[in-house]
């Protein structure tokens, strides 16, 4: 059947019929977990794997707060691989470019379904290619919440590494040798999975003050180091010096200020990419002009960010992760600097998610196409390299989505007629922001009118893809392979798009 | 007329690509001393392209060309053939190259059925500054660029962050423009970190009577549009003025706010409300 952004989806699935339909549907949450009475304390994860009887079909999650120097995921996979356990379903809530010794387990069906969020590298290529023999479903960072507390996900054991952990069971991310900050994507797998295993290379007598509440806990594995520390942090904490970046930004602080964005309490979020970041630094000079304090600023958390709370132009923070080691400084001693579930943060289900909050959110693009679909899962050839992440759920929960990118990325347009990969819906972008000139989307009539007389240079979105297409060319159409190998869904668990193998001579 | 222009290098297609899109009043696509020997030629195909094929130019074109005498400067012609190209600047000019180059642009120009090409004089040497006066007699003379890092290597001094070393050349360049109505234009200032330092420095060549500033990183040009454009109070005042004026025509000399308006403080509002008209300022 085609659903409401005109993809085709499989009759055994359910079609995303649009972005607010969750509206009226009454929460499922299936039982979260009872309490644990006394959790057990284990030397190495092969035991885990025998105390739980970890068998092959099973279900195993994990975060990745540890991001491109998580250890933890790779020693479980390497369990996997040595019990030659097959047809394994992982739900990491991302896969990033260090989890290289996925590829040898998933082309041997070891590994053979696969829930994500984001995730790119070797993993994303091979699994691009075909590899994977089941199916890859990628949610957003609320969807997952969604379909794990729905039942939908249903966790066998949830690894959560986790930096500093106390005789209790209880877990905090900020502090230790491995500190990563706040452990936001890791709380539904708490509560939720049939069984918890904290894995953590810090115990401590007693800690005051956690995330991780040990009465979901079953078990704790101390190991020598559950992380590198090089590859915790993101490492985009610089502003872009790239002339085309900067006026773009620029473009866009100018924009929220003209209509009224920035005015005192409002509430921002953007990614933490380099031009993001630029934006940040405008909005945030504005703000000192102006002498304006806004209510609070979300999401992946920057040491910009820190820098604003520091500097009370932001009363508080909520953090689903910390991006760099400014962040994860600030949660640990700032008690305004506050931790957020990806629930909180994005569940649709949620009474008033963080994301519903947010004045205006600051989004990328990969490809975004006539109707204001986005894509940020695929390349313009289908090959995976990205995904949502907390993309559609902001996007739908601020009041104004703004998406800003260069025109051209590599001498290849972004504006396309119909975008590779549907990872938004275009009902929920509002506003898109190029070197060359600003669209605004037809549904929104009370931003065109605001900007009707001003001067910025406003075109509808076709006339800025013909004005790409005079630089670049038009490019030739790709055509995808017939063998579908996943599906985006949607963060209320409808499904938005089909992904599909890459075909063999691209 | 222009406040700003813009130095990109003929060798990097993304900024070509993108020339229009900055917020310069005019680019210099550069030929010479941002291109390395080996990628002359890349160089000037990328922007002999460009201006035939892109859609999209700048508001204005110059093209720094290599030095007359070097063997790329014939070459760099071949790109007058675009049609593209507003404005000629040319290196190390002295009178006798000037003339020199005049010259040969004659022949060149009547050869290819081109028209008249205009230079902006790119002064860099000692000889340059001293000889300028004479330039006045060449006609295709439309302004005057400094260029400080050159001069003071000819001088064997340093450049400093007071810029007093280079006082005489920008007064020179200054009143030379100014008696010959051409466009003075001041030489970039190249430490693109330094906001502040670049603040300073177009504040005070402003101040001094210049009318341009040529810049090597885009994020320059805001502050050089901003210092070398009319303020809002200039434009009000230069309006009232020519309300005033137009409103007792037979009035040589009035009072404006206390103050004796005649015929030149006309003359400075109605300059003022035409850069402000080019610049979009009204």
């Amino acid at each position: 059947m085609i659903n409401g952004v005109g993809r085709y989806i499989p009759d055994n699935l359910k079609p995303f019929i649009s972005s607010d339909n969750y509206q009226g549907i009454p929460r499922k949450q299936i039982p979260k977990k009872t309490k644990v009475e006394n959790t057990q304390f284990v030397e190495n994860i092969s035991t885990i794997f025998e105390l739980i009887n970890i068998k092959s079909n099973m279900t195993l999650s994990f975060h990745h707060h540890l991001r491109n120097g998580d250890k933890v995921i790779q020693i479980v996979a390497e369990e996997i691989k040595n019990r030659n356990l097959l047809n394994m379903h992982i739900a990491p809530s991302s896969i990033f470019p260090s989890y290289t010794n996925l590829v040898d387990l998933i082309k041997n069906k070891n590994i053979t379904n696969i829930h994500t969020n984001y995730l790119n590298g070797e993993v994303a290529k091979i699994i691009s290619q075909g590899y994977l023999d089941g199916e890859l479903i990628m949610n957003t960072h609320g969807g997952r919440a969604v379909v794990i507390e729905s039942g939908e996900l249903p966790i066998d054991v949830a690894f959560i590494a986790c930096p500093v952990v106390d005789k209790n069971g209880n877990g905090h991310g900020a502090i230790g040798k491995s500190a990563c900050g706040t452990l936001g994507y890791a709380i539904s797998d708490l509560e939720y999975a049939k069984k918890v295993v904290l894995v953590t290379d810090t115990i401590v007598e007693n800690l005051e003050e956690y995330q991780i509440d040990g009465k979901f806990v079953d078990y704790v594995v101390k190991i020598d180091s559950i992380g590198d520390s090089s590859g915790i942090v993101s490492g985009t904490t610089e502003v872009t010096k790239d002339p085309i970046g900067l006026k773009i930004a620029k473009d866009c602080a100018n924009l929220l200020d003209y209509l009224g964005l920035i005015k005192n309490d409002f509430s921002m979020q953007t990614g933490a990419g380099k031009t993001s970041l630029a934006v940040v630094k405008f909005v945030n000079d504005l703000m000192v002009k102006k002498g304006i304090v806004g209510s609070f600023a979300s999401g992946g958390i920057t040491k910009a960010y820190v820098d604003m709370l520091e500097s009370n132009l932001f009363k508080s923070l909520y953090d689903v992760q910390c991006f760099d080691l400014d962040a994860v400084l600030s949660y640990a001693k700032n008690k305004n600097h506050l931790a957020m579930s990806a629930s909180e943060y994005g569940n649709p289900y949620e009474d008033n998610p963080i994301c519903e909050r947010l004045d205006f959110v600051i989004l990328g693009a990969t490809e975004i196409d006539l109707d204001f679909n986005v894509n940020v899962t695929t390349d313009s050839l289908g090959n995976l390299i990205g995904g949502s992440g907390g993309h559609a759920d902001i996007a739908h929960g601020a009041d104004v989505t703004i998406i800003i990118s260069p025109l051209v990325k590599s001498r290849i347009p972004i504006i396309k007629e119909k975008v590779m990969t549907v990872t938004t819906p275009g009902s929920d972008v509002d506003i898109l922001i190029t070197e060359r000139g600003i669209a605004i989307n037809p549904r929104r009539v009370d931003l065109r009118q605001k900007l009707k007389d001003s001067n910025y240079p406003i075109f509808e979105i076709n006339e800025l893809l013909e004005m790409t297409h005079k630089i670049t060319g038009v490019p030739r159409k790709i055509e995808t392979d017939d063998k579908i190998i996943g599906y985006v869904q949607y963060r209320d668990g409808t499904f938005l798009d089909c992904l599909r193998k890459v075909k063999d001579e691209y | 007329m222009f406040r700003s222009l813009l130095f990109i290098p003929g060798n990097n297609p993304s900024m070509i690509q993108n020339a229009d899109i900055f917020m310069a009043d005019g680019i210099i696509f550069d030929l010479e001393d941002a291109v390395s020997i080996s990628e002359k030629n890349n160089a000037r195909n990328l922007i002999k392209h460009y201006l035939d094929n892109s859609s999209v130019l700048p508001k204005q074109v110059v093209l720094r060309v290599n030095s007359f005498g070097s063997e790329w400067f014939i070459k760099d012609l071949e790109i007058l053939k675009t049609k593209k190209v507003n404005y000629l600047l040319v290196p190390k000019l002295d009178y006798e190259s000037l003339n020199t180059i005049s010259s040969f642009l004659s022949d060149y120009e009547e050869k290819e059925k081109l028209e008249e090409t205009k230079i902006i004089a790119l002064v860099e040497t000692a000889k340059g500054i001293t000889e300028m006066s004479l330039f006045a007699q060449n006609n295709r003379l439309m302004g005057v660029l400094l260029g400080a890092e050159d001069l003071t290597n000819d001088l064997e001094i340093k450049r400093t962050e007071t810029s007093l070393e280079i006082f005489y050349a920008r007064s020179q360049v200054i009143y030379f423009c100014r008696a010959n109505n051409l466009i003075a234009i001041d030489t970039p200032y190249t430490d693109i970190n330094n906001i502040d330092g670049l603040k300073t420095d177009c504040k005070y060549a402003y101040g001094l009577g210049m009318k341009a500033k040529a810049a090597i990183h885009p994020n320059q040009l805001e502050i050089i549009n901003d210092i070398f454009s009319p303020t809002k109070e200039e434009i009000e005042w230069a309006k009232a003025i020519i309300k005033l004026s137009e409103e007792n025509p037979e009035k040589g000399a009035f009072q404006y706010r206390g103050k004796m308006i005649d015929k030149p403080i006309i003359e400075r509002a109605k300059k003022i409300i035409q850069k402000a008209e080019i610049f979009n300022l009204l």
